[in-house]
């Protein structure tokens, strides 16, 4: 669970798992936040290369994460989401603001 | 030849028309990838695009996750140490998936609140209210029937293969 975050600057690196559900997005949010917290990172960086489901859970991770960091300025992104997670990422407007990039 | 091809696919239809299963599992999220997973493979005969999977498993995704969050309060069940459970019942019948998720717990107060997307019982645990949203997205019929204190069904409908001839007329 550990390797898959990384600070690089000010940016806190988040390796998504393959399927993002509520089992896993507990802990995941969990463990952001203390590196939020901890090394006082400004954006989060979510990375969806290896994630082939995701239903709302990853929703609530990606604005739980945007509402705590947006207050200091920092910004939110997603990188790499194949175009399953991009349509659930759009429906719920996240794209307004979050960058979705490839 | 082409009334033969189409009388051997009739006969393929007609042996997987109808079908049904039912599973109960603990309410546990381990069992939320259990629960989509078994649907998925429940629908394989009707041969489903791989979008249509991903959209059955999406909304079978939120609908248990739900049950197991919202129907059950983890701390008062190991307190009163009583089991929860939840019930999948799917059903096949020509094309078309009906999957019932049943729970019996809490309950829901206010059906057309909890169905407002971003509404939500439990923001504090990142909860996005975006669930039931999803399942009406994904799935072409939902239908939430709910008492408070004896539990909660949530009955999804969808029909597949629908997309089949937009790809024949590409």
């Amino acid at each position: 669970m550990e390797e898959d975050f990384k600070v690089i600057d000010n940016y806190l690196m988040v390796k998504m798992p393959e399927e993002v559900d509520h089992h896993k997005s507990q802990q995941i949010s969990k463990t952001a936040d203390k590196y939020i917290v901890t090394e006082g990172v400004g954006n989060v960086v979510f990375d969806f290369e290896d994630t082939k489901f995701m239903d709302s859970s990853g929703i609530g991770i990606i604005l739980g994460r945007y509402k705590k960091i947006s207050y200091f300025g920092g910004k939110v992104f997603a990188i790499n989401a194949d175009s399953r997670v991009k349509r659930t990422l759009m429906i719920c407007g996240l794209h307004k603001v979050i960058e979705i990039m490839e | 030849m082409e009334t033969a091809r189409s009388l051997t696919e009739n006969l393929k239809k007609r042996r997987i028309n109808k079908n049904e299963m039912r599973v109960e599992f603990d309410a546990v999220s381990e069992n939320e990838s259990f629960a989509r997973v078994a649907v998925a493979a429940f629908v394989t005969p009707l041969n489903p695009t791989l979008e249509e999977i991903a959209d059955i498993k999406t909304a079978v995704s939120e609908a248990v996750t739900n049950a197991i969050i919202h129907g059950y309060d983890r701390e008062e069940l190991i307190q009163e140490e009583k089991e929860a459970k939840v019930v999948m019942h799917c059903k096949l019948s020509e094309d078309v998936l009906s999957v019932e998720i049943t729970d019996e717990g809490r309950g829901i107060d206010n059906i057309e609140q909890a169905m407002e997307p971003l509404f939500t019982t439990k923001p504090e645990m990142d909860r996005s209210g975006m669930g039931f949203a999803f399942m009406e997205a994904f799935m072409d019929d939902l239908e939430v029937i709910s008492q408070p204190g004896v539990g909660t069904t949530v009955l999804m409908k969808k029909k597949l293969g629908t997309m089949s001839w937009i790809r024949q007329e590409e």
